[in-house]
């Protein structure tokens, strides 16, 4: 197979001529309406405004003009980005017919390199889910298969970069909600250090653990996106003072020396299937030169829990707002509260009711205590395990996802399973730490497989540097066992 | 009823002592919101100086201003507290005007604690905390009794959304209304000395709620306590108070007790009237703002404010005190030591006029003038005041002047000739004082006798006969020679 062409090449391309930006659009949108009906990636999607841009961007090309890293380059963003005078629902009833009056940072440091929006896309109700099955519109199908999920909350963004509707995407992890779908959708997806990325305009499921990140089918091209969207924002006050990390610059340093930790401690919650194919990326990594060792690192293990407690209490309370006075749905009542309460339950769906519930309760008056304020500790207990494993790691190596991508339909009954789904993603989460999930491989079924590397806060750059050399034993892996599938069908011949 | 005296109001059964607590909300001068870029200014047209932000739209995030935080640390070192790092908290709650659902505020660990105010009267007052928080929009209820309940529909204006307010909580060390006026009353002049506020209470820009409960007087305990909100005049507060003191002593007289309450003054009827009892208080579930970081102000910065600190009232009063001596009435002093005029104060004091003297011209002829021109400068009132100290005029021709000096910038001088205001020389003097003596010889002989209240019969023909030009002190001691001098002879 021939390597695609990164986003960087892309608008260097157009930038210069040799690769108009139309065409190349034109081709994807082509793509979209033969394949959007099946998989229902978006939310929004405008072709016509779409083609428009894209002609304006070649004019200015041919004009001689600058129009930036990313010109041309098709990007999908999760409905829960604000995008001025584009609907952003978070695929709620309650903002259906919202258009914000702004744009959020990452928006607009993509418009200002260049990029064209292609739409906006699926995902589970205020990022609250793992298949995207919770969205208040339509349920997202997994391109390589489609009655399975796509993986969530971010499921629109992954199955969109998949199905190449969009050069690239932007999701949103608060648990694992890029990196679970990405390991689905048979794409790189990544978490960055906590404050790299300004929040200002995701619209908050849980404040302190929301973090926007990059789709790409290459690790070239989640960190090219990556490295345009980070760097300070003045408008958030979590965000980190410090200029965008360059990631790009880590592809062919290998991993010779680096001490990476393989995590026993989630292995029980994965299949076989899963665990097999993270062995063999330690493996991997352990022949190019890393020193790999396996070791245990308990409190990951209690990051579900403690994660289930503090997200939806932060959700309580951000999800307040909607409450039909100023934006958004509105159902009268005969008074003040009637009102919210009408406006409120036909607003939000069962799983958005569901946590809002819960993390009221844990913040409430005498349980506050037992419920938030052991999770905060519980939190505290994960960041000082994973500080003291770092004193001997670089980076840690685990499954992104127990499972490969499971049938449409199948846990979206059982709260309790579908939570299961973020058990190894979440630590990294509650310690503000990177993390990424690189295809390595497929399972049992077919599907793909995602290895997930996790490194200290902003170790963001060397997760890079080890995701290039996974990422290029995948492809040599594909390679082999395409050669080896052909060897076999003309020896079938003979 | 505004007519009749506070006090008649505000009379408490002598067997209770009242314990109060005051809360004060401050909005604080800055140009900007707490969180936000708009502007913070009184009396915009609604919903103008509003972004997403303070509307708290979805996606919007908060950003602290520095400057409020600043004025917020000064605000804390007036009243003598320690400044400490702090948190922001999120305090849960729906209502209309509040635009996120949840007010930013600091919860158990507020940017200042632990200070006090020292009352003029000489009370101390004990501050529990001065804390910031942002404030809500403002909603006007239309139909029904102007509360939400009974509104037919709502008007919210944001312009007040996220102002950045600073909430003083004291200590329950307040035991009459007349203390609570006055803590309220010296706290409004302290936060205006250090630039914190405009102190307007009748904009909002200070408002009081009240907690109050009684005890057997003697006793230490702390009974049940009640809420009064929003007590927006001096004279609510008052009334407010020893209405519900009144109300839980009537209730303790009887058997009965108070339950804890959140109430409100009914201005009309003049009465409180419940609003919500602690059952059916809010659960504000507060929980560290995950929006903002912690807010740890170093100890240089804590200390550069410090040194920016102005004159407080307080140091103010002492200084004049000290200068004036026991002569010079409290009240006198409290009006000369307010804001507008205190600079002209200084001015005269340090020129080393008599104190007592102008401490009197700037609390009474002075303050009848406010608001004074730009043009009256200090320099134009001390030029004033050494006329009347070096016996160039009169105090009548003072206050005469002072009038002309503050409604036209010409320059004294030329004010002095226009109204013919020339002091009377000394050998004019002494001849109208001849003349009297012998117009009036049976009284004089009177008053040589010692019959002092002759005294004010001979100065008023005296000044009569000088049209005003003569001053009374020189008068009264040539009348002094005079009779010495007459005694002599005899
Ligand atoms: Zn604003």
């Amino acid at each position: 197979m021939t390597a695609d062409p990164s986003i960087f090449e892309v608008a260097r391309a157009v930038q210069d001529g040799s690769q108009a930006c139309l065409p190349t659009v034109e081709a994807i949108l082509a793509t979209i309406a033969a394949r959007e009906p099946e998989i229902r990636a978006f939310l929004f999607h405008d072709p016509e405004q779409v083609l428009r841009e894209a002609q304006a961007i070649d004019d200015r090309a041919r004009a001689g003009d600058v129009v930036g890293p990313l010109a041309g380059v098709t990007v999908a963003l999760k409905d829960n980005l604000t995008t001025e005078e584009t609907p952003t629902t978070c695929a709620s009833k309650i903002l259906e017919h919202w258009v914000p009056p702004y744009s959020a940072t990452v928006v607009e440091r993509l418009r200002a390199a260049g990029a064209i929006v292609i739409g906006k896309t699926n995902l589970d109700e205020f990022a609250m889910g793992s298949s995207t099955e919770n969205s208040a519109f339509q349920v997202t199908k997994n391109p390589l298969d489609t009655t399975r999920v796509p993986g969530g909350s971010s499921g629109g963004s992954a199955a969109a970069v998949a199905a190449r509707f969009a050069h690239v995407a932007l999701g949103s992890d608060t648990g694992g909600s890029i990196r679970q779908p990405a390991a689905l959708c048979g794409v790189v997806g990544f978490k960055p250090t906590y404050g790299l990325v300004s929040r200002y305009g995701l619209i908050a499921f849980a404040s302190s653990l929301d973090q926007i990140g990059p789709f790409g089918r290459s690790v070239e091209d989640a960190g090219a996106l990556f490295e345009i969207i980070a760097g300070h924002d003045s408008r958030d006050s979590t965000s980190l003072d410090r200029p965008a990390p360059q990631v790009l610059d880590r592809k062919d340093r290998g991993v010779e020396g680096l001490r990476v930790g393989v995590v026993a401690d989630l292995v029980n919650f994965c299949s076989p299937d899963v665990v097999r194919r993270c062995r063999e990326a330690a493996d991997g990594l352990a022949r190019a030169g890393a020193l790999v060792e396996e070791v245990s690192v308990p409190a990951t293990t209690l990051g579900l829990s403690a994660y289930y407690i503090i997200a939806p209490a932060e959700a309580s309370s951000n999800l307040a707002r909607f409450d039909g006075v100023r934006f958004g749905l509105r159902e009268e009542g005969a008074d003040m509260t009637e009102t919210y309460v009408k406006t409120r339950s036909a607003g939000f769906g069962a799983e958005v009711k569901r946590r809002i519930m819960l993390g009221t309760y844990a913040l409430s008056a005498g349980y506050y205590e037992a419920y938030y304020g052991k999770a905060q500790r519980v939190r505290t207990l994960i960041i000082r395990a994973f500080d003291e494993i770092y004193r001997r790691f670089d980076l840690l190596l685990c499954p992104t996802s127990p499972t490969t991508a499971f049938r449409t339909g199948d846990k979206a009954n059982d709260p309790m399973a579908m939570y299961l789904n973020d058990v190894c993603t979440i630590p990294s989460s509650l310690a503000g730490h990177p993390a990424m999930s690189v295809p390595f491989g497929e399972g049992d079924d077919g599907l793909p497989v995602g290895v997930q590397l996790l490194g200290p806060a902003l170790s963001d750059p060397l997760l890079f540097q080890a995701a290039f050399v996974l990422q290029e034993m995948a492809n040599e892996h594909k390679r082999l066992s395409a050669a080896r599938l052909d060897r076999t069908d003309r020896g079938g011949d003979v | 009823m505004s007519g009749k005296d506070d006090t008649m109001f505000e009379e408490i059964s002598d067997a209770w002592e009242l314990v109060v607590g005051l809360e004060v909300h401050t909005e604080l001068k800055t140009t900007t919101k707490l969180f936000c870029g708009c502007s913070n200014q009184f009396g915009s047209e609604p919903n103008t100086n509003i972004c997403p932000v303070c509307l708290g739209l979805p996606g919007s995030l908060p950003v602290l201003n520095r400057h409020a935080v600043e004025l917020s640390i000064r605000v804390g070192l007036a009243l003598n507290c320690t400044v400490q790092a702090s948190l922001f908290h999120r305090k849960n709650y729906f209502y209309p005007d509040m635009p996120k659902d949840y007010q930013i505020s600091q919860y158990d660990l507020p940017l200042n604690i632990r200070g006090h105010l020292v009352l003029p009267s000489g009370h101390r007052v004990g501050i529990e905390r001065a804390h910031m928080e942002e404030d809500t929009g403002k909603s006007s209820h239309l139909g029904g009794s102007g509360r939400i309940s009974s509104a037919s529909a709502s008007l919210i204006d944001y312009n007040r959304s996220g102002v950045p307010l600073v909430e003083i909580v004291s200590a329950p060390d307040i035991h009459t209304p007349e203390q609570a006026r006055e803590y309220v009353s010296e706290l409004r002049s302290v936060l205006v000395a250090v630039g914190a506020s405009d102190g307007k209470m009748e904009e909002g820009s200070l408002r009081v709620d009240a907690n109050v409960s009684v005890r057997p007087r003697g006793s230490t305990e702390l009974r049940t306590r009640c809420e009064i909100k929003n007590l927006n005049s001096l004279r609510s507060l008052g009334r407010a108070i020893a209405h519900e003191a009144n109300r839980h002593i009537a209730l303790y007289e009887s058997g009965e007790s108070p339950t804890q309450q959140t109430r409100f003054w009914d201005e009309s009827g003049q009465v409180t009237g419940a609003l919500r009892t602690k059952e059916e208080a809010n659960d504000y579930r507060y929980f560290p703002e995950p929006d903002l970081v912690p807010l740890a102000p170093s100890q240089e910065w804590i200390q550069s404010i410090r040194d920016t600190l102005p004159e407080l009232p307080q140091q103010r009063r002492e200084w004049v005190m000290d200068l004036c001596g026991e002569a010079t009435t409290n009240d006198r002093i409290e009006t000369a030591i307010s804001d507008e005029l205190y600079p002209f104060l200084v001015a005269t004091l340090r020129s080393g006029l008599s104190p007592q003297r102008v401490v009197a011209r700037t609390s009474n002829e002075l303050a009848a003038e406010l608001p004074l021109p730009n043009y009256f400068s200090t320099e134009r009132f001390v030029e004033i005041c050494s006329l009347e100290e070096r016996g160039e005029l009169t105090p009548t021709q003072v206050k005469t002047l002072l009038t002309e000096a503050t409604h036209d910038d010409a320059p004294i001088s030329e004010l002095i000739a226009r109204l013919g205001l020339v002091a009377i020389s000394a050998d004019s003097l002494a001849e109208i004082v001849n003349s009297v003596i012998e117009e009036s010889p049976a009284e004089w002989t009177r008053f040589v006798e010692g019959e002092q209240q002759l005294r004010g019969f001979l100065v008023g023909k005296i000044m009569k006969a000088s049209k005003g030009k003569a001053d009374g002190k020189v008068v009264g001691e040539m009348l002094v020679e005079r009779v010495s001098a007459a005694k002599k002879v005899g």
